[in-house]
């Protein structure tokens, strides 16, 4: 894959990783690992890093227009952010601990659980 | 009654968090903890797991570039169109009704998890025989 092409892939993945970040409220990171490691070439490690710093600029986008919309309320996302905080040193901290296959099976077992509770009852 | 639905947010919080600290994708886990099981409207499970995300995101990123992990050439290529696109389907989530959000909401998660079986089953093998990925984008 020449240079330009890889540019002009990595611009369409973009369309697409920010759409479904904007429309669904998260998620987007989840594409960009394949998407830089695959289309990128980046080791899986500097993938997991390098989407952190492509998926805030767009979540700052997304959660500006869904705060001016009156979509965030405090109510929820005070009690919910905090344990969102303590649970990320928690999860970093026993990364290196556990399985990954393991947890990556537990995580898309919990994944498909949920989604079939929310499209179909 | 209010005590005990702080504390099951808090919870959702907790275990998305955990998820998210280790690089999985926590919103995509927290979303739908705070529907399911805390009565949280979609679009409000949304907005929370965006502005969440921003502060952790933060962190992690200062603490990425210290360990030398986050490679910034190549990335505006995906950053620029995808905060363009990332603005019109926030507007259009908006626009969306609650349920028709939250079943898409539900195929979305059920593509991840599946996506995620066959990679973690079935493409090992097309992996191996891969040549080794170089850590530097050429982009």
């Amino acid at each position: 894959m020449n240079g330009i092409a890889k540019k002009i892939i990595l611009l369409a993945c973009g369309l697409v990783i920010g759409f479904i970040n904007g429309f669904f409220g998260g998620g987007g990171g989840l594409i960009t690992v394949p998407v830089l490691e695959r289309v990128a070439g980046l080791k899986t490690k500097s993938a997991h890093a390098t989407a952190i710093l492509i998926i805030l600029p767009i979540t700052v986008a997304s959660a500006v227009i869904y705060i001016i919309a009156g979509k965030f309320d405090f109510g929820y996302g005070l009690p919910a952010g905090l344990g969102v905080i303590a649970g990320g040193v928690l999860g970093a901290a026993a990364l290196s601990k556990l399985s990954n296959k393991l947890i990556r099976v537990a995580f898309a077992a919990i994944m498909l659980a949920a989604g079939i509770k929310l499209l179909f009852f | 009654m209010e005590i005990v639905r702080i504390i099951v947010l808090a919870l959702a919080g907790l275990l998305g968090g955990v998820f998210g600290g280790m690089g999985m994708g926590g919103g995509t886990i927290l979303i739908p903890l705070l529907t399911i099981f805390g009565g949280v409207p979609q679009h409000a499970a949304q907005a929370v797991n965006l502005v969440s995300f921003v502060p952790m995101a933060a962190g992690a990123i200062i603490l990425h570039i210290r360990n030398k992990l986050i490679r910034f050439k190549g990335a505006l290529y995906i950053i620029i169109p995808a905060a363009l696109s990332s603005a019109g389907a926030s507007l259009l989530a908006g626009l969306t009704e609650a349920d028709v959000l939250k079943r898409a909401f539900g195929g979305f998660m059920i593509l991840l998890a599946l996506y995620s079986f066959w990679s973690e089953f079935f493409s090992q093998k097309a992996r191996k025989a891969k040549l080794p990925a170089h850590d530097a984008p050429t982009v």
